[in-house]
């Protein structure tokens, strides 16, 4: 007789479902040990998810309703350094709040996946999405993953353990997901099988540095001036080896599961022909961006649309590579960073700096658009296109950063 | 161009204020004289933690862009003077940022004076302090270590008669008359002013001969590099089950190499090996399993491993079987329970008389019993 677990993953099939679903179905395919959890939407999406497997028998997991996010974190890092497979999720306040653990979850050097459903940052209370709430740890030694669909989110999460987990790593990885049509509206997902992963996916095998009686150590012990600098030494080289644990991960993955992109890093868009124009946006933006180029192509204008994937570790050759033909680059930020360079974006600012070195540099003109969840239209992506379109007309670019559909 | 430099090595939080109340006052008599000065401690409040050895400066300088060259290293080379404010730590510290053994007169520079809070004589000082390849001179200021708490301050006259005595062995750094000053500006009273006048008057020096002192070789630890370190911020334990002397010959654990922290400690625990009753307590107690079990099942205290908490003597049911003593008391590290069984009596007679001598210097671990501030007082009083 099988299992009902055997039974619900013995044949690859299409399910209807959310991204959020799509996360929980990814936990119980990984056969994660250990879950954490505390109500925050969409994390609870998920939770209800995972404990609807667990109550069917479908899925086997510690699931720990802990009382409050930062012990929610806190029990993942802890279970990570123990051996155990671990996800976790938040988003917007409820991440924040779990700052201390998620901060030093990186430096100890554990594989904790987590979801961070994007979300506005309360006060005002605003369930919509932003950024600022994931970017939050960029520089802390997390990878930062943007998906885009609910199947990435399932696929992405299936890598996420796989690259998190290799030695040659040993670092989070979060799944930024859209805090609201991600996770909330259901698409068509094709669900690989138990024995597809099995064969992706191996055990976490934390070697010497497990937490263990057998394997005696002692874990993050105060250290001082005279050590911190090698220990930051030590994660940037992690960091700096995780782009070829990626390229890797991802190949075999398209070879077991037969999807993907050429690149992890990037999903380029109507870029063959060497568009004058280059958009570029991370996450669900990609969906009215897209069908905004579809139109202005129509018109004859020449439009590609770069959605960057990976935040971190961000993909400077492939960034370099992918908008250097352009004659400007329209970089379009969900997120804001008061007083930065220009008044700009978090992205903006990042992606001008990695085209800072090329002898020939596209114009860069920011556009903050969609905060706390609003809409970004088919019309607002072609206002950036005629607003990038004046700097190449010009030669100039009149104003660096562009709010786009905000009221004055 | 003339900088004087002054170091403050005090026992954390007990001496905090004491270390503070002197290295500013040296900046402010300075300042009367018109020199400019910055005093500084060489810990952020984190690692500084009740009895660690930490150290506070003073430097000064004729002016602004001259101090500021001495300042652009976090602990100077080396020092004119050097305040050991717990006679203890005569047989070297472990400074912030420096791995191993830091002999307490590391920093004193050639001709150069290390002052010590001591009712020791020099002779039994210099047989703790680390030999130097320079000469220097030791003055002893006879005084019982002034321990407080970080809100609390025992107004004992320790940081000016420290003032007086370092106006005396180094004269460049500021005039008596400046120092009095620099007191009085304070808010302090005339019987401050008068404490540190006598200790102007009273403070000698006896020079240290290159060579003379404790011979010993400082431990050290070698600092990984980021190739060479564990990843994931690890220290690996000992080996599982290894190092045991099993059986009939007792129990010894391995200890970490990486932890040896014994200079911290201002008391150790001293064994009435006769009244143990066995109970475990102090072993299953001890917060660095410093306790080894002997062959017949007594408890011996590795002094290797012990950082002078005193938790022993706290949990032993037996009235008189561990004892806490001052650490100045002692020149070794060697098995109580190894010298006991060599020459009972005289263990016995040794072990008596140091508890005795303990009950009179009523050292603590920075807590006093009610009335022990008058009693102390009361004996240093210089007249």
């Amino acid at each position: 007789m099988t299992t009902v677990e055997e039974q619900l993953f013995m044949t690859e099939k299409e399910e209807l479902i959310s991204g959020s679903e799509a996360v929980a179905i990814a936990c119980a395919l990984a056969d994660v040990d250990v879950i954490t959890a505390y109500p925050i939407r969409p994390y609870d999406t998920v939770m209800q998810y995972v404990s609807q497997l667990k109550a069917n028998g479908a899925f086997d997991c510690d699931f720990i309703v802990a009382e409050s996010e930062h012990s929610q974190f806190e029990i993942v890092k802890h279970a990570s350094s123990v051996g155990a497979r671990t996800f976790c999720g938040s988003s917007g306040v409820g991440w924040f709040y779990a700052f201390e653990a998620i901060a030093v979850t990186a430096g100890l050097r554990l594989p904790v996946v987590a979801m961070v459903g994007n979300r506005a940052l309360d006060d005002p209370g605003a369930f919509g999405v932003e950024h600022n709430d994931a970017l939050a740890v960029r520089d802390l030694g997390w990878m930062l993953y943007w998906v885009a669909t609910a199947q990435e989110a399932l696929d992405m999460a299936l890598m996420a353990w796989r690259i998190a987990e290799d030695p040659r790593a040993f670092l989070p990885m979060a799944l930024s997901c859209d805090g609201s049509f991600l996770t909330h509206s259901q698409a068509i997902v094709n669900v690989p099988t138990q024995e597809q992963v099995n064969k992706f996916l191996p055990g976490y095998q934390r070697g010497q540095m497990q937490l263990h009686p057998d394997n005696p150590i002692t874990v993050a012990p105060q250290v001082n001036e005279d050590w911190l600098m090698e220990i930051r030494r030590q994660s940037n080289e992690a960091m700096s080896r995780t782009p070829g644990v990626i390229k890797e991960v991802y190949e075999e993955f398209k070879q077991v599961f037969g999807r993907g992109d050429p690149s992890p890093f990037l999903e380029e868009y109507m870029t063959d022909d060497d568009p004058d124009i280059i958009l570029m946006g991370m996450g669900t933006l990609a969906l009215p961006v897209r069908v905004a180029i579809r139109r202005m192509r129509e018109q004859g204008k020449k439009v590609g649309f770069v959605r960057l994937k990976f935040f971190r570790p961000f993909a400077t050759e492939e960034v370099q590579e992918a908008l250097s033909g352009a004659k400007a680059v329209a970089v379009i930020d969900r997120d804001y960073s008061f007083g930065s360079p220009s008044s700009g974006g978090v992205l903006f600012n990042e992606v001008r700096a990695a085209l800072y070195p090329l002898e020939k540099r596209p114009h860069v003109v920011n556009f903050i658009a969609g905060l706390g969840g609003r809409e970004v239209r088919v019309r607002d992506v072609e206002e950036m296109v005629e607003t990038t379109q004046k700097a190449i007309d010009t030669g100039k670019v009149e104003q660096e950063c562009n709010w786009i559909g905000v009221r004055e | 161009m003339s900088t004087v430099a002054v170091e403050v090595v005090y026992r954390g939080i007990f001496q905090k204020t004491l270390a503070r109340n002197i290295v500013r006052s040296i900046v402010f008599a300075a300042r009367k004289e018109g020199k400019y000065g910055t005093a500084f401690g060489r810990y952020g409040d984190s690692p500084e933690r009740n009895g660690i050895p930490a150290k506070q400066f003073a430097i000064v300088a004729d002016d602004p862009e001259e101090l500021e060259e001495n300042l652009a290293v976090y602990e100077a080379q080396e020092v004119d003077v050097t305040i050991n404010v717990d006679d203890t730590m005569c047989k070297g510290i472990e400074s912030w940022a420096w791995y191993g053994l830091q002999p307490i007169n590391a920093l004193t520079k050639t001709g150069g004076t290390l002052i010590v809070t001591s009712r020791q004589d020099a002779d039994a000082l210099i047989e703790d302090i680390h030999q130097k390849d320079q000469p220097y001179n030791l003055s002893i200021l006879t005084s019982i270590p002034s321990f407080s708490g970080l809100w609390v301050y025992k107004d004992d006259h320790t940081d000016v008669r420290i003032l007086g005595a370092l106006a005396k062995v180094c004269p460049q750094l500021v005039s008596l008359e400046s120092m009095v000053e620099a007191i009085q500006d304070q808010g302090w009273d005339d019987l401050k002013v008068r404490s540190a006048e006598r200790s102007y008057d009273r403070t000698t020096s006896r020079p240290v001969e290159p060579g003379e002192g404790n011979q010993e070789e400082p431990f050290s630890f070698d600092l990984p590099g980021w190739t060479t370190m564990e990843e994931g911020i690890i220290i690996r334990g000992i080996e599982q089950g290894g190092g045991f002397r099993g059986g009939e010959e007792g129990y010894q654990p391995v200890r970490n190499s990486v932890f040896k922290k014994y200079s911290t400690r201002s008391m150790r625990p001293i064994v009435n090996f006769d009244t143990c009753i066995k109970c475990t307590l102090c072993w299953l107690q001890c917060p660095d399993t410093c306790f080894d079990v002997t062959p017949d099942g007594l408890y011996d205290a590795n002094l290797e491993s012990c950082c002078g908490c005193g938790v022993c003597e706290a949990v032993c049911p037996v009235a008189d079987c561990v004892t806490m003593i001052n650490e100045a008391e002692f020149n070794d590290n060697d098995s109580q329970y190894e010298m006991w069984q060599k020459d009972k009596d005289s263990y016995t007679q040794w072990m008596t008389s140091l508890i005795e001598k303990q009950k009179q210097v009523d050292r603590t671990h920075g807590f006093h019993h009610v009335g022990g501030y008058a009693e102390e007082i009361a004996e240093v009083a210089e007249d």
